[in-house]
């Protein structure tokens, strides 16, 4: 599936800002065999004094813009042509959690994708007991590690709400969870705490979807902005599997990726420092269209 | 036969050197009377078999051979030194963190050259092998690919900073000041108890613990042995120094700030190695370079000694929470562009379950054993390990995997371990199971114990030592002498600070003479001859500048107060108006009593206790005693219950200590741009006052008597006594307060002042011509200069104001921020 990928970041400041500095991670990432980036460019207005691009430990890519002048406002724009395969849906040959934890005792390895990375606690995912305890009582008995993602990314799916006003980008997870509303950050943050209590390594995917379905189909939740999703390690055979518990679905060709990250703290799409009184305004404008 | 002679010969004298012998033992008893060891405790005063060890008999004779009234006079001038030098710590309450003196134990930690030896040793290889374990653990991963370490412990170790994995340090190694805390066991064994790796504090104490200890026992100390400390530090700087790009550029010392609990020893350090004192919002990168933001411009650095956990140091790519930090550091760091001593990501060392793993990784590594054991760990995510850890339960203390500080110096740890402690059997397996990768248990520590000086004799106290380590471009080079920590009570348990816990400096014994060096001495030649730039950070200057702005107001409202009190014990009535007057006017307050009154000129003192805190390395420590003794008698006004013709005299006391402040800061600093800015706040405090009240008093509906108190306010009743016969008058009253340009009391000698050192300033004639401030200052130093008692009115007078505020603002945005 071709899609062109339109996004616009914006940053409106209370009053004018002395100097900033960004790190912005929203180009589209080259992954072979799950997607292809063809053109791309990422540029921001006002112009940055300085731009300095990264590659990250987790292998996203990042841009690091510097503006030295005072300024009011500030957007950057990035455009992609993205081809997306999809990820091939293969049998279910994931252990259970038992296997699944010596599995990962015998990876003996710090790689970037290595199963280690993701468990336990990050810096804005933690395992709370009520998680845990959620967790533990949405699986059935001896399913396998697949299963499991997805009877747990059901059953938030069913007992949460999606709502766009109930958090925001800092509420912490316990908090949405307790509500049992939030957006996509929320969904993806409370099913890898649940995912990690039980001992499966989850990270966090941020990336686009499809902005409009195909004919006959609903129109998925959280297309507006970037969106996010989960990947869970369900042993060594399959490897990571990729679940989106806000439309409760497998990813297939509708979600293109960004990054990969521990949460939202290794992988949000702008963060920035400022050198100014007040705060500001962010917003998102996001277009995925199938070419 | 002939010593029979001999003897007899020397007639008395030998008799009372016998009787010396005898009273001196008898001293060293009376001294030693409630020495009490424990049993199955080492002992640093006694050996296994219950004798003396020999590195401390002169010492123990010494003290034996001092009077009580002696031993108290000798700890009282060490206490003397320790507050002169302002030299504090902060304790953390319930509710706020407060100033507390300095808890140091006199008598020093008293060590041979033979154990020194054998622990240097120790502590040289072990900070080999962890320089070895943390290049792989940022490179190639090996100790996990091999299974030598658990991925897990890397991989889920907050202290594991991603953003420099791959990255080499540009000092070429990641080490390069450590420290560790050993402990004597009960076998007579020096101990590693923790690593020190992310950044170490407490060598700047034990300089000072060494100060002071030396102030105590000045003869016994010129005359001993005692390893000096001095060269370690020259050498270290040296070091430093040569890891610089450019051989002009000064070396930075970041520090969290002055509410961390290290921050006087940061000011110290700075100050003692002559290095620039900075936070995080001093730099800033820019140009590929991490620069400090100076009133004199960007001045980049290449080396920066960080006293603030690396986790802080970039919030844009590290913590995302910390406000501390610089943003776009770490990537300067990994293109080269900064050698950070320690390197970022070090800290990973600290945590409490790899030395479960050093001594094997060691006999891999190196071949040999450590030769200074660490105490025993048990990492719980193995399955033997945890078994053990719950067969000995009862003699291992339970913990987090990931925690960095010692298990008997850690509030939570204990309180930690005591949860565990009280879980059944079957309990604790449930949680070393399912938690086991979090977990580590460790050895029960017990310490040797050291004597410290309680009524009148010598005790037995637990007792650690911190020990410091330099990397020189000759390898690892070790302080000869320490930072012992010592417990309130023989156990370990209350050994930290925060539990009551004391600090003493440690003697490192030679059985040879011992060179004396100082910091100056070798540097003459090096670079110390030459000038360096004086490199004032922005936020230093804005802060001298806010301290004498601060100062000036407190002076302002006690002027105000004292008048207002002088006129209340003279009979008028608090509502009259002219009390009614300066409440309003010039106090702008509704204040009803005078503690309320009070209030406001300790608001003002508050504001300039802050600021100074912030410049402790630049600001003379005189200053800082007068600046807290006034900001101590201010408060003491503000809440005792005073008569009311007690209170005007009780604020002359004050406006004396604040005159003395100000002569201080005009008589005794160092004409510096940072002394520019701090008498520039005093100024443009004062003229923009000045032209305020003479606006006031010149109002049609000024109270009669007001004429009188501006000239109160302005300090100048006997100036104006000196050049007008009448009583006060507008005239009299403008020309004296106002354009006098001798009265330093007058608008004009103030702007004139300011006028000069805006002059001064860095960048002030661009091109020959005026600065924006300089055009300002000029201007409005014309102005008023061209005027007349005539002319002058209070329109004018409220313009001039207008434009003095416009000045400060314009220092501000050029200099300041």
């Amino acid at each position: 599936m071709d899609y062109e990928i339109r996004l616009r970041l914006s940053h409106d400041y209370h009053g004018i800002v002395g100097s900033g500095r960004h790190l912005v991670r929203a180009v589209p990432a080259q992954i072979p065999g799950r997607q292809n980036v063809g053109s791309w460019s990422l540029s921001a207005d006002p112009l940055p004094r300085e731009r300095f691009d990264i590659t990250d430990f987790f292998g996203n890519a990042g841009a690091i813009l510097f503006h030295d002048h005072a300024h009011g406002a500030m957007h950057v724009r990035i455009t992609a042509k993205v081809t997306c395969f999809g990820t091939s849906v293969s049998l279910d040959i994931s252990p259970d959690l038992e296997r699944l934890a010596a599995e990962i005792a015998a990876h003996t390895s710090l790689s970037p994708v290595a199963p280690h990375h993701f468990l336990g606690q990050s810096p804005r995912v933690d395992i709370p007991d009520a998680v845990a305890r959620y967790a533990r009582t949405q699986i059935f008995e001896d399913a396998t590690v697949r299963d499991i993602v997805i009877q747990l990314g059901q059953a938030l799916h069913r007992d949460m709400t999606f709502d766009a006003q109930a958090t925001t980008v800092d509420t912490p997870l316990i908090e949405a969870f307790n509500k049992r509303h939030g957006v996509c950050q929320d969904f993806s943050h409370i099913i890898i705490s649940g995912l990690r209590a039980l001992g499966i390594p989850a990270r966090y995917v941020s990336g686009f979807l499809r902005t409009e379905p195909p004919e006959g189909q609903p129109r998925l939740e959280g297309a507006d902005a970037m969106h996010a999703w989960v990947s869970a390690w369900c042993g060594s055979d399959i490897g990571w599997l990729e679940y989106d518990p806000t439309n409760a679905t497998l990813i297939h060709t509708d979600h293109v990726v960004v990054a990969y990250g521990r949460d939202y703290s290794d992988v949000s799409p702008i963060k920035g420092v400022l050198r100014a009184a007040g705060g500001g305004k962010s917003s998102q404008a996001v277009d995925m269209i199938p070419l | 036969m002939s010593d029979t002679v001999s003897q007899s010969q020397q007639g008395a004298k030998p008799a009372t050197s016998v009787d010396t012998v005898t009273s001196e033992q008898d001293a060293v008893q009376h001294l030693l009377r409630g020495y009490q060891r424990l049993k199955g405790v080492s002992d640093e005063l006694f050996d296994a078999q219950g004798k003396m060890r020999d590195v401390w008999r002169p010492f123990v004779s010494h003290l034996a051979g001092l009077t009580p009234d002696g031993v108290a006079g000798r700890f009282h001038r060490g206490n003397q030194y320790l507050r002169d030098t302002g030299v504090f710590y902060r304790k953390y309450g319930e509710e706020s963190a407060s100033e507390r003196d300095w808890p140091l134990s006199h008598i020093p930690v008293m060590v041979s050259d033979t154990d020194w030896a054998q622990i240097s040793e120790g502590l040289i290889q072990r900070a080999d092998l962890l320089e070895t374990v943390v290049s792989d653990m940022y490179g190639d991963n090996r100790l996990v690919a091999q299974g030598h370490i658990p991925a897990a412990l890397v991989a889920q170790n907050p202290a594991w900073l991603r953003p420099m994995v791959g990255v080499a340090p540009a000092s070429g190694h990641f080490l390069n000041f450590v420290a560790f805390e050993v402990g004597r066991g009960p076998n007579g064994q020096w101990w590693v108890l923790g690593d020190r790796t992310e950044a170490p504090s407490g060598a700047g104490f034990a300089l000072e613990n060494r100060v002071a200890t030396s102030r105590v026992f000045p003869n016994f100390f010129g005359m001993s042995n005692v390893h000096r400390l001095a060269g370690f530090f020259q050498t270290f700087r040296e070091t430093l120094n040569g890891l610089r790009d450019d051989s002009t550029e000064q070396i930075a010392l970041l520090t969290p700030g002055q509410m961390n609990e290290g921050f006087f020893e940061h000011a110290f350090l700075a100050r003692y190695l002559g290095l620039l004192l900075v936070e995080g919002e001093d730099l800033i990168v820019q140009d590929g370079r991490v620069q400090v933001r100076t009133v004199d411009g960007l001045r980049p650095i290449s080396v920066l000694w960080r006293r603030l956990d690396a986790s802080f140091c970039d919030p844009l790519e590290l913590d995302e929470t910390s406000k501390l930090g610089t943003p776009g550091l770490v990537n300067v760091a990994r293109q080269g562009g900064l050698a950070t001593l320690n390197a970022l990501g070090t800290g990973i060392l600290e945590t409490r379950a790899l030395m479960a793993f050093l001594p094997y990784l060691c006999r891999t590594l190196t071949g040999a054993p450590l030769k200074l054991p660490n105490i025993a760990t048990w990492w719980c995510g193995a399955k033997a390990e945890r078994e053990r850890v719950l067969a000995n339960r009862n003699n291992v203390m339970i913990g987090s995997a990931f925690a960095k500080r010692l298990p008997h110096d850690d509030p939570d740890s204990i309180a930690e371990g005591a949860q565990f402690a009280t879980k059944s059997d079957a309990e604790l397996e449930a949680v070393l199971r399912s938690h086991g990768h979090d977990l580590v248990g460790q050895e029960i520590v017990t310490l040797s114990t050291t004597p410290v000086w309680a009524d009148g004799g010598l005790v037995p106290r637990a007792m650690s030592m911190r020990v410091f380590l330099a990397r020189t471009p000759e390898g690892w080079q070790v302080m000869p002498g320490g930072y012992a920590r010592i417990s309130t009570s023989p156990d370990a348990k209350a050994i930290a600070m925060q539990a009551g816990g004391s600090v003493s400096d440690v003697w490192v014994l030679s059985s040879s003479k011992v060179p004396k060096v100082s910091l100056i001495s070798r540097d003459h030649g090096v670079d110390g001859a030459r000038s360096k730039p004086e490199n004032l950070p922005s936020r230093a200057a804005d802060n001298l500048f806010w301290l004498g702005r601060y100062i000036e107001r407190a002076e302002g409202s006690m002027r105000a107060f004292r008048a207002h009190y002088g006129l209340r014990a003279d009979g008028v009535a608090h509502d009259d108006p002219l009390p009614s007057f300066i409440r309003s006017q010039v106090m702008l307050s509704d204040g009803k009593t005078a503690n309320a009154l009070a209030s406001e000129f300790e608001a003002s003192l508050n504001g300039a206790m802050g600021c100074a805190a912030r410049i402790r390395d630049r600001f003379s420590v005189d200053g800082i005693l007068a600046l807290k003794d006034l900001h101590q008698s201010a408060m003491k006004l503000s809440k005792d219950s005073v008569s009311l013709e007690e209170t005007a005299p009780r604020v002359g006391i004050l406006l004396r200590k604040v005159t003395g402040f100000s002569g201080l800061v005009h008589e005794n600093m160092y004409r510096s741009t940072g002394w520019r800015f701090l008498s520039l706040g005093l100024s443009i405090e004062r003229a923009a006052a000045m032209a305020t009240i003479l606006a006031q008093v010149l109002d049609p509906d000024a109270p009669d008597g007001a004429f009188d108190l501006v000239l109160e306010l302005g300090d100048s009743v006997m100036a104006h006594r000196a050049r007008f016969n009448s009583s006060a008058t507008p005239y009299s009253m403008i020309e004296l307060l106002a354009l006098d340009r001798l009265n330093p009391r007058s608008i004009l000698y103030h702007l004139t002042r300011a006028k000069e050192h805006i002059d001064a300033l860095p960048g002030a004639s661009p091109n020959g011509g005026l600065s924006p401030a300089g055009r300002l200052a000029l201007k409005a130093h014309t102005q008023l200069a061209i005027q007349t008692p005539a002319t002058l009115d209070a329109a004018a007078l409220l313009a001039l104001r207008s434009q003095i505020w416009a000045l400060s603002d314009m220092l501000s945005a050029r200099y300041l921020t």
